[in-house]
């Protein structure tokens, strides 16, 4: 049994893999937990979609995939805050609509002669091809998501728990807001490489909402989905190095599954009270 | 004098004015009902007073930044936070981001639930209180903010009577305290208890003592159609919709 947990680690790729998931699961589920009580799982899905066209166009250039990442995530955020303004639309319409064009439009340029054949690469990541430097970024990224998560606590938490009285507790909500969504992009920046824009969402959401099932109280809930992430993280690249699948998306149904766990485990625990 | 306002006129835009010619001033050791319709400019008197109001015209001047217990169904109720999770949020204010919270405040915090009578439930989840106990958390909180002023929302509205006796003979200690204590109301009868009343409708219809400023007209000006004057004309009683757009 040890050697099944084991061995699938003693090469440096599948090292690299595992570093690479639990420095990206560290900031991932706590944010994850602030996304779901901020009711902001949309904003999460939309950003990691419409950041297709950066990435496609860093892979055009020969440049560096995290810089497309962040500049595609600019123009998103750009974008969904444009269209979720037109009142003519209502604000998730016009999200919708950004979302769509952005991710259409990247995966028109996806389909060009001179993209080389990565589309698959940018859209599920490539968790068993991430580089030490790779790892290196994504910790940095990740480092500074949860120090910043650290320091802003209180203010988020007043922002999202008592929106009219959290200004005369020292707590402005839409400033809080916004720096949420920052961090969410700063997040799915550090994850995209290793899951890819369509996947890291399932790290930043499912871990989120097992936790929030399980814990009583916010800091359980965020260390919680931290320890989440991470063990969807490890299980899926044991099932992925056992059965021969993709690394990604067994990171992503681990996940999944972890979320179907808990509500198991809540159903029996509100039976049993 | 702890609260004073002159003339003011304030709105979210500029020539769109939701509230005009308030003008009123408090002593140390009141309670001042803020007495209205909804959508008559209870909340957005309390906005003012709270710096949330672009102020067009006049002044606001208070003795210290006030304290805000908002309508407990503001609140999420689906956040997961204890009655002293919520209670220590009132010292966040004067607790730098990277510190913990002083031992001196997570006392007072204890102290302050004993006080509002919930010192057993400090563990128990906040959604899981009842309206009226929650009433109590969210005033504990505004208490561990130690401001001399605070303004409160509708405390006694949907509250069990327990709660509301509670948190009323709390009212008459703070006032002893020399604190000043502002409650938006719809209820007239529970704003003559009180020591002053300011009526508003979009503008101040007026200020003073209950005994003296609740008169028939005052009321009607205050109310208009919402208005029912029973039988002898001395008791009026507000027909109040329930909504929160104040």
């Amino acid at each position: 049994m040890l050697d099944w947990l084991l061995d699938p680690f003693s090469g440096p790729l599948m090292q690299r893999a595992l570093a690479e998931v639990v420095v990206v699961a560290i900031a991932c589920g706590p944010l994850g937990v602030w996304v779901l009580l901020y009711r902001q799982s949309y904003a999460a899905e939309s950003i990691s979609h419409a950041m297709l066209p950066g990435l496609v166009l860093a892979a055009l250039a020969g440049a560096p995939l995290l810089l497309g990442a962040a500049g595609g995530v600019l123009v998103a955020a750009a974008a969904i805050a444009l269209a979720g303004r037109d009142e003519r639309l209502g604000g998730d319409v016009g999200v919708a609509v950004a979302i769509s064009a952005l991710f259409g439009l990247g995966a028109l340029l996806a389909l060009s002669p001179d993209v080389p054949a990565r589309l698959g690469e940018l859209l599920f990541g490539d968790l068993l091809g991430v580089t030490a430097r790779d790892v290196a970024e994504a910790a940095v990224l990740a480092a500074g998501v949860a120090v910043a998560l650290a320091l802003a606590h209180r203010r988020l938490a007043l922002s999202v728990f008592d929106r009219a009285a959290a200004p005369s507790l020292g707590a402005r909500p839409a400033r809080w807001e916004l720096a949420l969504l920052a961090l969410l992009a700063v997040s799915t920046v550090a994850a995209v490489r290793g899951l890819g824009n369509l996947l890291v969402v399932a790290l930043i959401l499912a871990p989120a909402a097992a936790a929030l099932n399980l814990s009583r109280r916010l800091p359980a809930a965020l260390v919680l989905a931290a320890a989440l992430a991470a063990l969807a993280g490890v299980l899926g690249l044991l099932a992925s190095y056992h059965w021969q699948i993709a690394a990604g998306a067994s990171v992503a149904l681990s996940a999944v599954l972890l979320f179907l766990l808990s509500l198991m485990v809540r159903a029996r625990s509100l039976d049993t009270h | 004098m702890i609260v004073r306002v002159d003339g003011l006129a304030g709105g979210y835009a500029p020539g769109a004015e939701v509230l005009a010619g308030v003008s009123f001033g408090l002593e140390a050791g009141t309670i001042a009902a803020v007495l209205g319709p909804n959508g008559g400019g209870k909340t957005t008197l309390f906005r003012a007073l709270l710096g949330e109001l672009p102020v067009r015209r006049g002044t606001v001047a208070l003795a210290a930044r006030p304290a805000y217990v908002p309508q407990t169904d503001r609140t999420r109720l689906d956040f997961p936070v204890s009655a002293l999770d919520v209670v220590l949020m009132g010292a966040y204010g004067r607790t730098p981001a990277w510190r913990r919270i002083a031992r001196a405040d997570r006392d007072a915090a204890r102290a302050t639930l004993e006080r509002v009578g919930l010192g057993d439930r400090a563990r128990r989840r906040f959604g899981a209180l009842s309206g009226g106990q929650r009433q109590r958390v969210l005033i504990a909180r505004a208490l561990l903010q130690d401001s001399p002023v605070i303004l409160l929302d509708e405390p006694l509205t949907g509250v069990d009577a327990a709660s509301a006796a509670r948190i009323e003979s709390l009212f008459a200690e703070l006032r002893d305290e020399g604190r000043v204590l502002l409650v938006a109301t719809h209820d007239v009868e529970q704003a003559r208890r009180w020591d002053r009343v300011v009526c508003v409708h979009g503008e101040q219809i007026a200020f003073g003592p209950p005994a003296v400023t609740l008169t028939t007209d005052v009321l009607l000006r205050t109310y208009g159609a919402e208005l029912v004057v029973l039988p002898g004309g001395e008791r009026a009683v507000a027909v109040e919709h329930h909504h929160h757009d104040d």
